[in-house]
């Protein structure tokens, strides 16, 4: 399957975005967006495939682009140096053809979710808590949203982020590496594996599930009426070295 | 190799015709500083002869400018860099 002229959106270049992106230009996708505002610190380096010592204090989109660049001289990259935020989500999401969620925070989780609805493109979720990863497939007018799944972001401080509650660095290029495999069948027209279906895997018992996820009945995102909310960072401090 | 940098913005202006498409290039550009790039999608024919060189008589730089194969034919990426001193609006 060529993909050559295929697309996407990979939002966050770290734990998840990083391997995801390795998976798609491997996989001979043609065009790569990556938008990300964070620098490169030395503690991304024990789970971020795509940077290395050089690169500490660049900015992630720009450092991930030269290196997937290298890698593979044909690819398209552009590198976007900020956060994805409303103001312009729906527009880059119908820009490319897929898009893939690596961020670390649940406002931007949801925003992923409502723009490629907007957008109607398909959206990759994937997520990583502790010892646990989740990914599921957003088609828009086929399965259920990342709204339909946990109706809203948890008020900040009750579910502990990533940043808080850490999470085993293996496990995300596990995740990035299954959401770029996922998105390589989704550009090449097969029903993704996990459309409408949450896959859950738990790292300390190796055990995996996939949770049927249905649409909601008035969900406003799957109904067009859910307002584009800023992702703008929440005041709480984020802890020394603790993002994907 | 083509220059990889980061970009501070992206628009997609192939939905509209020209002048708005610049309208909208020149808006962006005045929400980033001097040395900063934006990525614009556009359209070829008006739009991709009009956006590059007007950028350019503004003291823009064209840093770089490719088809956009997986957008079918007439897609194409503009990365422009602001100038140090656009002139002001007149």
């Amino acid at each position: 399957m060529d993909l050559s002229k295929k697309s996407a959106l990979v939002i966050g270049a770290g734990g998840l975005g990083g391997p995801a992106l390795l998976t798609l230009a491997a996989g001979g996708v043609g065009r790569l967006v990556v938008i990300d505002d964070d620098r490169v610190e030395s503690s991304n380096l024990n789970r971020q495939p795509l940077f290395t010592e050089e690169d500490l204090g660049q900015p992630k989109a720009a450092a991930a682009a030269a290196r997937l660049q290298a890698l593979h001289r044909a690819l398209q990259v552009t590198a976007l140096g900020r956060r994805f935020d409303a103001d312009e989500a729906v527009e880059l999401a119908s820009s490319v053809d897929i898009l893939l969620d690596g961020s670390d925070n649940f406002p931007t989780k949801f925003l992923a979710s409502d723009a490629a609805l907007r957008a109607g493109k398909p959206l990759v979720h994937g997520g990583v808590l502790r010892t646990s990863l989740q990914i599921l497939s957003v088609v828009p007018g086929f399965s259920g949203c990342v709204r339909c799944l946990f109706e809203a972001p948890p008020p900040p401080g009750q579910v502990p982020s990533c940043a808080e509650a850490g999470m085993v660095g293996a496990l995300s290029g596990f995740a990035g590496g299954l959401m770029g495999a996922e998105a390589l069948r989704l550009l090449a027209g097969e029903r993704g594996a996990y459309a409408g279906r949450l896959y859950v895997y738990e790292g300390r018992s190796g055990r995996g599930r996939l949770v049927l996820v249905r649409r909601r009945p008035g969900c406003p995102a799957c109904a067009g009426t859910q307002p584009l909310e800023s992702t703008s960072p929440i005041s709480c401090a984020r802890p020394e070295g603790a993002s994907p | 190799m083509s220059e990889l940098r980061v970009a501070t913005a992206m628009i997609d202006v192939r939905s509209v015709t020209c002048p708005i498409t610049w309208v909208k290039t020149r808006i962006a550009l005045e929400k980033v500083e001097a040395g900063e790039l934006v990525v614009v999608l556009l359209r070829e024919g008006e739009p991709l002869r009009n956006v590059p060189a007007t950028a350019v008589e503004e003291g823009h730089r064209v840093v770089s400018l490719r088809c956009l194969e997986d957008q079918g034919p007439g897609s194409w990426e503009l990365v422009l860099e602001k100038g140090e001193s656009p002139p002001a609006l007149p």
